[in-house]
């Protein structure tokens, strides 16, 4: 019977698992200082002219096994100082006019981006990969996750174009259902798996600046929760011993 | 004690009742020895208001209650709160611990009460500690839902929209109800510094002062217990109940073995699940409030949710008021209803442990019917059940069984089958 009763309980929860929705590719999220500052270096070269980062502080990719001057040598092309945060230039009011939207601040975008689905990484990882050419659109370009996207495909140098194929689907109940698929177009100064491995660099970059105290926070916590198991023992038999009168 | 020592306290306690109050409260209140785990929630819920108010406490010395949008195009709200998780030191650990700590306090919240249902603690002669119980937890969704506005994210946008506006419904003030809550025709600045005035000040006075009126009549009548029967009754020569023993230093040393254990589940939250899965922090949260955007889905914190599925459940327009009306008077109702339980239960026992199979069952069924209402109010009301039994009308029908999970009571908790109540606590 409880069992059943708690069966029940979760009977929701499994419910959700089944639902089809859309479907994202795993990224393969790194904490590796070298992908790190590779995914910062693309950052700052394809990112950081239309997306601010605006809570994210130059030196803190410190953090990442940079020095302040190879930080000022490599990554910095503005004025900006050490200490400042990522800004842009462009003016949101005219971005909104060019693009139909003013590109969103990046600082925390792998966080906002995480659903039932996937992670925020995966988002960000298929969403890079899944750029495709459309006529129709005014960048002349589409997106397999985002709809109509106002986001040109700045990478396409380095992953050349996809084309995009309409493929119609027909559920069990004759619902039919339309997704684009892409396929490799004119390719570009990367291999497919090169592209890859530069978008995963890139959103492990982005996952990073999302969170940079994430891994302190982890290895903090692991102290602490260790410190509380002593002290969960302590407790209870300090516990046992007063109480050991009471029947 | 040295006699220094003893002439100042004397001194102390000619003028002010200390000695006697430490005496009242804890050296000399007895309480039952047969606790269980479902009593440390109670000990637990003042931690978590304790750490509540010492976090927050820190996170208002940077954050900022501003609407406008600072040189980058952010929220200067949101951007504060992005300012304490990175350039404030140890910023992110007491915003983290604040807002773990808004969850933890619904679940200690929630099981205290699920305690109470458990072992009768609403029953006379503690009416007025569940009374003062359900006004703590209704002041206690006031200072949740006003400080999730405070990040100034799309989630607390968006549901401080929603929820507003319900109060619009309410027939001839309602309009004008709404502006006043907002202080604008539309959530704005003026409703952020007044939802933060409220959240940092006014609420928590009310909730400090309800949980000194809530220990103040518990100590009053003292505790219930599993077994549900007074233990005031069988007294020794000492004048002292039987089954009763000092909370200090017995429940003390006992409820540092509870808050130490709770501490290890929620910093195991706060250092490795700080989102709690899109639960405690939303996703979309993380995306600076857009009056122009509206989300395509609104989903209040899960603590909200049994009661914002009552609030959906209601689509019927009735006696020519909207049907959003009455969805809000089934959601208050759902809250006050529960106020109501020590006239509701007319059982002869108080303790789950006698009484018999209809109160089991129906409490059990209660249970479920809280979660999946719960699950429903986190969904899109278009959500189908492993795609095909449609998630509104199951909440409709459990929404239905909440109320009468109440309403009835008076007649199935007289006719159960009870088991005879022992004279002394069982262990």
């Amino acid at each position: 019977m409880k069992k059943f009763l708690t069966a029940l309980l979760f009977a929701p929860l499994l419910a959700v698992a089944s639902g089809a929705e859309v479907h994202l590719d795993k990224a393969p999220v790194s904490t590796d200082p070298a992908a790190l500052q590779n995914g910062a270096k693309l950052f700052v070269n394809y990112c950081l002219n239309c997306h601010g980062a605006s809570y994210m502080r130059y030196n803190r990719l410190e953090q990442i096994g940079l020095s302040e001057q190879m930080i000022r040598d490599n990554l910095m092309f503005t004025a900006d100082k050490i200490g400042e945060p990522m800004r842009i230039a462009m003016q949101r009011d005219e971005a909104k006019q060019w693009f139909g939207a003013a590109p969103p601040d990046l600082t925390v975008i792998a966080r906002s981006r995480a659903s039932e689905v996937g992670s925020g990484a995966d988002w960000l990882y298929t969403y890079l990969r899944g750029f495709y050419r459309d006529d129709t659109r005014p960048t002349g370009w589409n997106n397999v996750i985002f709809e109509n996207v106002g986001m040109p495909h700045v990478l396409y140098e380095l992953q050349g174009e996809q084309r995009g194929k309409v493929v119609e689907h027909e559920d069990s109940h004759g619902n039919k259902t339309k997704t684009i698929q892409v396929e490799p177009g004119k390719p570009g100064k990367m291999s497919a798996e090169e592209y890859d491995k530069a978008t995963a660099d890139l959103v492990s970059y982005l996952v990073w600046m999302g969170e940079p105290m994430a891994g302190a926070r982890k290895t903090i916590g692991t102290f602490v929760i260790a410190f509380l198991g002593l002290l969960f023992v302590l407790s209870y038999l300090l516990k046992k011993n007063y109480w050991r009168d009471i029947h | 004690m040295t006699t220094k020592a003893q002439a100042v306290l004397d001194w102390v306690d000619e003028r002010f009742p200390l000695t006697s109050s430490i005496k009242g409260h804890l050296t000399e209140y007895y309480a039952p020895k047969n606790f269980n785990f479902w009593y440390f929630f109670g000990s637990l819920a003042l931690l978590v208001l304790v750490i509540q108010i010492v976090t927050g406490i820190f996170l208002v010395m940077h954050y900022k209650p501003d609407a406008s949008l600072n040189a980058s195009g952010v929220p200067v709200a949101f951007a504060s709160v992005e300012y304490i998780m990175r350039d404030v030191p140890g910023g992110w650990i007491i915003r983290y611990m604040h807002s773990t700590g808004a969850s933890a306090f619904f679940v200690v919240v929630y099981l205290h009460m699920f305690r109470g249902l458990l072992y009768g603690s609403y029953r006379k002669p503690r009416e007025l500690i569940w009374i003062f119980g359900t006004l703590i937890f209704l002041a206690l969704m006031a200072e949740a839902f006003m400080g999730y506005l405070l990040p100034w994210g799309q989630m607390s946008f968006w549901g401080a929209q929603v929820i507003v506006n319900l109060f619009s419904a309410i027939p001839v003030i309602g309009p004008d109800l709404s502006v006043v809550i907002r202080g604008d025709f539309v959530v704005s600045d003026a409703t952020l510094n007044r939802f933060f005035s409220f959240h940092v000040i006014a609420v928590p006075l009310i909730l400090i002062g309800l949980v000194v009126a809530h220990i103040v009549a518990l100590h009053e009548v003292g505790s219930n217990n599993p077994d549900g029967v007074e233990i005031k009754k069988k007294k020794g020569a000492d004048g002292h109940p039987l089954d009763g023993i000092p909370f200090h230093p017995y429940y003390t040393v006992k409820d540092i073995v509870g808050v130490v254990g709770f501490l290890i589940v929620f910093s195991f939250i706060v250092f490795f699940a700080p989102e709690g899965g899109g639960y405690f922090l939303e996703f979309n949260n993380f995306v600076p409030a857009d009056p122009l955007k509206t989300p395509p889905h609104i989903a209040p914190v899960w603590y909200f949710t049994p009661f914002y599925s009552l609030l959906r459940a209601m689509v019927w327009p009735l006696l020519g008021i909207d049907a959003k009306f009455w969805g809000v008077v089934a959601m208050g109702g759902g809250v006050v209803i529960i106020a109501f339980l020590p006239w509701l239960d007319r059982s002869p026992v108080k303790s789950i442990r006698y009484r018999g199979p209809i109160y089991k069952s129906m409490l059990t069924a209660f249970v479920i019917a809280f979660f999946i209402l719960g699950f429903l109010g986190t969904q899109p009301p278009s959500y189908a059940f492993f795609g095909v039994i449609p998630g509104a009308p199951v909440a409709q029908l459990l929404s239905l069984f909440y109320f009468l999970f109440f309403l009835t009571m008076p007649w199935w908790s007289k006719i159960d089958k009870c088991k005879p109540e022992p004279d002394r606590v069982t262990g």
